[in-house]
């Protein structure tokens, strides 16, 4: 029997029940729109939260004093942590694999200019931060470097900054306060928006030596170091522990590679998302119980029908596969029917809440009706055999 | 082009084994018009289906045109059936749910026939059985003569060596049975070998061969 008639057989017995069908096949369809819509959202987080990250390119790392596990609370060693200095920085961008080194010291500061006054993050970093960052002034020049030590009290500011203190006026060459200090502004940043929260475009960047001193610390809070791109993550971040090490005498700082944060932040979202996807399938499951029974009873039904047949001459495969052909026939109707409804479900939260990232990808759509002819094959399984399995002539006297 | 040398069918029943058919012999030659009549349990239900590959005989050989055809498996049987035999039911057996167009081309559609062809064979087979104009109705909306039409017009649609009728007039009133029956009398003198079960004195005495079955024991003549 050709694929066509097959499909001509099983649509006409589906059509033939049209209430049954319709409801048997939204079984599978509510189950699938909910998975659909789970995936979308477990997938729009994840490229939400990497896109946070990647940012700031991923051949990256980041040393920060005191001894912790990846997300986890310092040590119990915090008093005996030697403090990081602009000398360890230096230390570390020596290394052969090192492109870059940026310290960071960063706090919460009132900055006057331009006849107002706005408490924003000072952010007290080197001169190589736009390229660690890929962070670029829009106007003036960045901090210069090879002043490290002894800092000119220049400024850099963020976008949003300068907008609020100058409007469209433009402050190179203007003197804010910063903490009390007089600072001149040399130039201001391109918009680079927020990262985890923190407003990067309501700042203010001022030399690193300078940040010492303003929230009076001992040490940096971050060293950045950007490695060439050949550069392995794990070898670059034991060269940099080896250095620390002979520096500190102990191993007393944390690195966090990005590479390896992206990759554990990565696959901690696809368990998660995988896992409410699950949840989802368990009403995928229920569906294929429906057809199971609707099947199971279009079995009892038909047995007159499946004794025709097989006087007419069909093999038992033949009437094996009709009745799978109408089980599966039956699942994906509802699995393009709950796709559709998922993928609508989803582009309306877009709509309705742009900030929440949902996106329905073509390998969802595959998979939900992979899977839904996978659930009706498997629940055809069962009506199929035991319809080929029928004797035609008890079959015809069932009328 | 048929014979049954020594055919039993023994069933097993509650315990208690049933002889419905006891060492049969028979032969039907091609073009033969053969009624087959008896009580009910005589075991004539149980002869057709052992002619038409629906049941096997627990002993004895059955040549279809000097095949032995007992000894071909399911599918095989399957096959024979689908080209040569054709069947037509007290109870028409026209699948509800498609056209009288659908159910008549149903042998076509198993046996793969191309749809070109497929759809001039079922007109030319509604026209010679005046289902010309009935071809996109459903069965329900069919008279009980047109839908005997119909099943015939399906049986014999693969052009069959055999055609099998269990009580064909059975659910039809007089003049529409009488139909029917000229419709299977106009197949046989095309050439069809016919075989026809019934309890209708009237309708078994107008074969050219009359059969009687009694308790699984065939004799011939007896009208």
């Amino acid at each position: 029997m050709k694929i066509r008639d097959r499909a001509t057989f099983a649509t006409s017995a589906i059509r033939s029940q049209p209430v049954r069908s319709t409801l048997t096949a939204l079984g599978i369809g509510v189950g699938i729109a909910a998975v659909v819509l789970l995936l979308s959202l477990g997938a729009g987080l994840q490229r939400f939260v990497l896109n946070e990250f990647t940012q700031f390119g991923t051949n990256l790392l980041s040393v920060t004093p005191g001894r912790k596990t990846t997300f986890g609370m310092s040590g119990a060693m915090i008093n005996a942590v030697r403090p990081l200095s602009l000398e360890d920085a230096d230390a570390i961008a020596a290394l052969p694999q090192v492109e870059r080194v940026c310290p960071v010291v960063m706090g919460n500061v009132a900055v006057e200019g331009g006849g107002h006054t706005r408490r924003v993050m000072a952010t007290c970093v080197g001169a190589s931060m736009p390229d660690v960052w890929r962070f670029s002034v829009a106007s003036g020049r960045f901090l210069p470097a090879g002043e490290e030590r002894r800092a000119r009290p220049l400024a850099v500011l963020g976008d949003k900054l300068w907008r609020e203190l100058y409007g469209e006026r433009s402050p190179l060459g203007e003197v804010v306060r910063v903490g009390g200090d007089r600072y001149r502004v040399i130039g201001v940043m391109e918009p680079k928006g927020q990262f985890l929260g923190v407003d990067l475009d309501d700042a203010i960047y001022v030399p690193v030596a300078r940040g010492l001193e303003l929230f009076d610390r001992e040490g940096l809070m971050e060293v950045d170091v950007t490695f060439r791109a050949g550069a392995s993550s794990d070898a670059v971040t034991a060269a940099v522990r080896r250095t620390l090490v002979a520096r500190h005498g102990d191993d007393d700082c944390t690195i966090t590679a990005q590479q390896q944060m992206l990759d554990v932040l990565g696959s901690v979202l696809s368990v998660l998302t995988f896992a409410v996807a699950a949840l989802g399938g368990i009403s995928l499951l229920v569906g294929g119980v429906g057809i199971l029974t609707i099947m199971t009873i279009a079995l009892g039904e038909r047995t007159g029908e499946i004794g025709l047949l097989r006087a007419l001459g069909a093999t038992r495969a033949q009437v094996r596969w009709l009745f799978l052909g109408e089980a599966a026939a039956l699942s994906v109707i509802g699995g393009v029917a709950g796709l559709a409804l998922g993928g609508g479900a989803a582009f309306l939260l877009h709509v309705l809440v742009p900030a929440l990232p949902v996106a329905v990808t073509p390998w969802h759509a595959l998979l939900a009706v992979g899977v839904s002819l996978a659930i009706g094959l498997g629940a055809g399984v069962l009506p199929a055999v035991r319809a080929a399995r029928l004797d035609p002539i008890e079959a015809l006297r069932a009328e | 082009m048929i014979e049954l040398h020594q055919v039993s069918r023994r069933f097993e029943v509650g315990g208690q084994v049933v002889h419905a058919l006891r060492e049969v012999d028979l032969v039907v030659a091609r073009g033969d018009y053969v009624s087959l009549m008896g009580p009910s349990g005589s075991g004539k239900s149980t002869l057709l289906n052992v002619l038409g590959l629906l049941d096997r005989p627990s002993s004895g050989r059955y040549l279809f045109d000097g095949e032995d055809v007992t000894a071909l498996d399911d599918d095989q049987q399957a096959l024979v059936r689908r080209v040569r035999i054709g069947f037509v039911f007290q109870s028409f057996q026209l699948v509800p749910r498609l056209t009288t167009e659908q159910n008549v081309a149903l042998p076509l559609v198993l046996a793969e026939v191309p749809l070109a062809e497929r759809r001039e064979r079922t007109a030319a087979q509604l026209q010679a059985f005046g289902l010309a104009d009935r071809g996109h109705h459903l069965p329900d909306q069919l008279s009980g003569g047109q839908r005997q039409r119909a099943a015939i017009a399906r049986a014999t649609i693969t052009r069959p060596d055999l055609l099998l009728a269990d009580e064909p007039t059975g659910n039809l009133d007089k003049h529409t049975g009488d139909d029917v029956v000229q419709a299977l009398e106009k197949l046989h003198d095309d050439g069809l070998t016919l075989i026809v079960v019934t309890h209708d004195q009237a309708l078994g005495a107008r074969a050219v061969r009359r059969l009687r079955m009694d308790d699984g024991r065939l004799e011939e003549g007896a009208a």
